[in-house]
């Protein structure tokens, strides 16, 4: 399976760097996160100087979101897809996940295993780090979208 | 990218994990200390000082490969990680689940 990378920008305002919209299509295949990952990471840092701070929560975040989508929203289904959407100002990117799923109630993973005695569970965090990684999280009305906002210096 | 394994000749294992541990490479590193396992190894430092970063299936796998390490008698720690790494590890908790040294050459000398 190979990757269609769409990238579509819009005349910036002499003032901003800015919007730049990226969208990409992945399929549900988790060997292929890493790679997905570093390519949106160039895009949305493009031009830009971004402190190893702000690359690393952009990775991770990102490589959780992919994954929830790829296994638990597509069920690593195949024949289905993930769709990246990046929005690009000056300051913010607002990154969007979209699997084809039948949607989840994000709430099931927000607490993350951090008690004592649920430390050793090997799963259950994705949600809990993409909240506290990113400036702001959010899901759409089905639940089959994940959308968050990170800083772009 | 990847992982590295050397025995330092003194019964530990090293495993360097060059680039990210995520969902698409944990079941590699999981195998590898499963292979050693089933060697005889017990000793294993991991060596994160190369690792740009670690998603949520990365510190699981971690966890269960501690975990099975120490089922076998066995002892793994942490080294070489950077802030961001380190903070990940302090917002999930898992800093009381692991023992986790700065460098190395810290985490040989505790063995």
């Amino acid at each position: 399976m190979s990757f269609r990378l769409t990238i579509h920008r819009t005349e910036p305002a002499p003032s901003e760097v800015g919007p730049v919209a990226v969208d990409l299509a992945m399929p549900s295949d988790v060997d292929k996160v890493g790679t997905v990952v570093e390519l949106m990471a160039g895009q949305c840092f493009a031009g830009q100087a971004p402190c190893a701070r702000t690359a690393f929560r952009l990775k991770v975040t990102l490589a959780e979101a992919l994954s929830n989508a790829i296994l638990r929203g597509n069920g690593a289904d195949p024949d289905k897809q993930v769709f990246v959407h990046a929005e690009l100002t000056s300051e913010v990117i607002r990154l969007s996940v979209q699997d084809q799923g039948p949607g989840l109630d994000p709430a099931r993973w927000e607490a993350g295993p951090i008690l004592p005695e649920e430390l050793e569970s090997e799963g259950g965090r994705g949600l809990f780090i993409i909240k506290h990684l990113a400036d702001q999280v959010g899901f759409s009305d089905q639940g089959n979208t994940i959308w968050m906002t990170l800083p772009r210096s | 990218m990847g992982f590295t394994k050397t025995a330092n000749g003194r019964g530990v294992t090293v495993v360097r994990i060059e680039g990210q541990l995520i969902v698409g490479n944990r079941q590699e590193l999981k195998a590898l200390i499963q292979d050693s396992l089933e060697a005889g190894d017990r000793k294993f430092l991991i060596d994160c000082s190369q690792t740009a970063y670690i998603d949520s299936s990365g510190l699981g796998a971690l966890v269960t490969i501690s975990k099975k390490v120490r089922e076998n008698g066995g002892d793994l720690r942490l080294a070489g990680l950077n802030d961001d790494l380190r903070s990940l590890f302090e917002l999930t908790k898992l800093d009381a689940l692991f023992t986790i040294v700065p460098t190395v050459d810290d985490g040989l000398a505790g063995f």
